[in-house]
């Protein structure tokens, strides 16, 4: 087992224990922190490691989210097949959006799936009479029932959010590992030089798109039962945002930079929040500085500095 | 058998006695901590995001509404003390906000969320932390079935009674006919279902329903689809576009308008003296508490108005310019003094008495026009977890809304929807 295997593996054991030790207040945020790191997991296949910049992952989220609490409000279909319908939402939604999206690059990449997730928002608004629009439902306690086990407990509710975390960790780990994976990284760091050597580059970023939309409707999906709640804002522009900021702080590229990421910025907002009102200046200025002094993020400073095998 | 007191199990003794001793003074204060520590109260205020404007007027008025309560001995001889939590108007950081008031700031309960996002995403928590959540939000969310038992809505109205309360008036007063606009989104679409409904009802018509599109800047292109034989419009519009919307009203019409009716939450915090505005001159609102001291003001609303610091044109007295959401801030005022009043009907003490003060409120019917309640009277429904009142209609008469019109409570009623009180704690 190499050291790479061994780290992830560890962080997943480390994250079992923390269960035992955490204090509920912890222990209830780690679980919904694990939930949105799936999130950044999912964005970082597409931009850490085959360089794509999308300013639109919410639609992806969303369509997880969507996916799973439509069937289960409207067809009364339970939290398994749910779930399923959620992830194929959004590999479905990703696999349209990037046979589209991938005919531009660069900025005209980000501008063309930041409008595709502009009209998936105004969509979930427009379909209000199903989906309730900016309001939301609530999905009911007695569907947030997976193989018999209540999902609504904080026990089982962390262990679910681990599970779906530890699912996508391994299974990026398992990608860039991959020559499918590594094909990706050759395309970040030169498409041009990648398809000279007889990669078919669209099909690779085409597959990123996929795996990435399918990842994050994952975690939207699982957003959705864990917490009980589909609505609108999930789909809004901000959460298209959010990932790329958790993945930029961890470290774009790096499989634990989603989760170092996120696990940052919810304890930065949730202790700045209790020290003054202005906490989203402090969250600010901190943003900046890490930018200016750490522009790989907290993962990629560990590789450049400590580690340079890190994956 | 007899166990003669050796040395050693002497000193042991006095060992255990001594430690005792040491430790008193500490469960002396851990006994004192039961009856004078404060109760915590979280208070979930949208300080940042679009809610931010309402969330200061919610601020200011718990904060008058809490000063009150203490000065004037507490509740259940225990002072009151706020824990304020930004929500960011987002049903997500709402959610970590309830885990946040009943995991780590050990609050006894959590009041005054506004938005309905952020109260739908945070109910389900609430149930599930098994903490009395009092919402100020208007929403018929509530009283819909859709949440649960540890939700509920004493302090102000949804909108569903708001809505078909209108009807009777608009179609006896200003016409039959009548055109609605409003934004194509859930709290344009409550507008459009609960005010269709009601004036069906009542012998009305709606002749056009016009939806707006959230992103909409520009008005002028649907103008057009007002049917000409329309007598009222009703509007809704809310958000930063109901100037323009206004303004461009009026250019369409000109003097020759039909007549107009329009829901304050669009001009809630909106100085009605703003340029563009003179258009709603002669025209009537929905106000779920007269922003303008009326002629007939009752001693209650004074004395209301002057303990949170409005005056009599509903503006901060500190700054004129400084506009108060008050058709919606009684609500957190009142549901304090709800919430107090239930945590003395249920000998409220501690956490282990939550459901004990929820069925004291769930207990609660009338509730008269008092300081208490300075909006008006009202009656609770303990199995919607819903409370009823009084509306307003107002009329704008030279830049000031003037009272035209006070609904019955009757005419806000509806069957329930849901029963709470068969769920379980």
């Amino acid at each position: 087992m190499s050291r790479a295997v061994a780290l992830h593996l560890g962080l997943i054991a480390a994250l079992f224990a923390a269960q035992f030790v955490l204090p509920t207040y912890h222990q209830g945020n780690v679980a919904r922190i694990m939930v949105l790191a799936t999130y950044a997991i999912g964005y970082n296949v597409l931009f850490g490691y085959t360089g794509l910049l999308s300013l639109g992952h919410a639609m992806f989220f969303a369509a997880g989210l969507y996916g799973l609490a439509l069937p289960i409000q409207h067809l009364g279909w339970g939290a398994g097949p749910a779930l399923l319908s959620g992830v194929a939402a959004g590999a479905l939604l990703a696999l349209v959006v990037g046979l589209l999206a991938l005919r531009t690059i660069g900025v005209a990449f980000m501008i063309v799936t930041l409008m595709f997730s502009q009209a998936f928002y105004l969509s979930v608004l427009l379909a209000g009479t199903w989906t309730r629009g900016d309001e939301g439902f609530v999905i009911p306690a007695a569907k947030q029932v997976l193989f018999g086990i209540d999902l609504a407990t904080p026990t089982t509710r962390y262990f679910a959010a681990l599970a779906l975390f530890s699912l996508a960790l391994l299974a990026t780990l398992a990608l860039v590992r991959h020559p499918f994976g590594k094909t990706l990284i050759a395309i970040r760091e030169n498409e041009e030089r990648a398809r000279m050597l007889g990669y078919d580059t669209f099909r690779h970023k085409l597959g990123a798109v996929v795996i990435s939309g399918a990842i994050s409707a994952g975690a939207g999906a699982g957003f959705a039962l864990l917490f009980g709640y589909a609505g609108a804002t999930f789909a809004s522009v901000q959460y298209s945002i959010f990932p790329l900021l958790w993945v930029l702080l961890g470290g774009a590229g790096t499989v634990i930079g989603p989760l170092i990421g996120t696990l940052f910025i919810f304890y930065l907002i949730d202790y700045a929040s209790g020290l003054t009102d202005a906490y989203m200046a402090v969250v600010g200025v901190v943003l900046v500085a890490l930018t200016l002094f750490a522009p790989q993020g907290i993962a990629g400073e560990l590789r450049r500095r400590v580690w340079k095998g890190l994956p | 058998m007899t166990k003669t007191p050796t040395r050693r199990s002497a000193l042991k003794t006095l060992a255990a006695t001594t430690a005792a001793a040491t430790t008193l003074p500490m469960w002396a204060r851990y006994s004192q901590a039961q009856t004078s520590e404060p109760i915590r109260i979280g208070f979930q205020v949208h300080r940042t995001g679009i809610g931010a404007a309402y969330g200061r007027w919610y601020d200011r008025t718990s904060q008058a509404a809490v000063k009150l309560i203490n000065e004037e001995g507490g509740i259940n001889g225990r002072p009151v003390e706020l824990v304020a939590e930004d929500d960011g108007t987002d049903p997500k950081r709402g959610a970590e906000v309830l885990e946040k008031f009943a995991n780590q700031s050990n609050c006894d309960i959590a009041f005054g969320t506004l938005f309905s996002h952020v109260v739908i995403g945070s109910a389900p928590r609430a149930g599930e932390l098994k903490l009395p959540y009092f919402v100020v939000s208007e929403g018929h969310h509530v009283a819909s079935g859709m949440l649960n038992r540890y939700t509920l809505q004493p302090g102000i109205t949804d909108v569903k009674s708001q809505v078909q309360a209108m009807a009777p008036f608009v179609n006896q007063n200003l016409g039959k006919k009548v055109t609605m606009i409003y934004p194509d989104f859930a709290f344009g679409h409550d507008h459009r279902d609960y005010f269709s409904a009601a004036t069906e009802a009542a012998g009305g018509e709606i002749v056009a329903k016009i939806a707006i599109p959230p992103t909409e800047t520009s008005f002028t292109k649907y103008f057009p689809q007002i049917p000409r034989d329309t007598e009222v419009i009703y509007h809704v519009m809310v958000g930063p576009a109901v100037l323009t919307f206004v303004k461009e009203m009026g250019e369409f019409f000109g003097p020759s308008r039909p007549e107009i009716f329009g829901f304050i939450d669009s001009l809630e915090a909106v100085d009605l003296a703003s340029p563009g505005l003179e258009f709603l001159e002669g025209t009537y609102f929905w106000e779920g508490n007269p922003r303008y001291a009326q002629a007939d003001q009752s001693e209650h609303d004074k004395f209301y108005r002057a303990a949170v610091g409005v005056d009599e044109n509903g503006a901060s007295v500190s700054d004129s310019k400084d506009i108060s959401t008050y058709s919606h801030m009684f609500g957190c005022w009142e549901t304090l003094f709800t919430i107090k009043a239930g945590m003395e009907a249920a000998g409220y003490t501690g956490p282990a008495d939550r459901a004990k003060l929820i069925e004291a409120v769930e207990a609660m019917t009338d509730m008269p026009l008092s300081r208490e309640h300075p909006q008006g009277a009202k009656v609770f429904n303990g199995k919607t977890h819903q409370v009823f009142g009084h509306q307003y209609i107002t009329k704008v008469t030279d830049g000031k809304l003037i009272l035209a019109h006070t609904t019955s409570i009757e005419d806000t009623l509806y069957p329930d929807e849901t029963d709470y009180t068969t769920q379980s704690f």
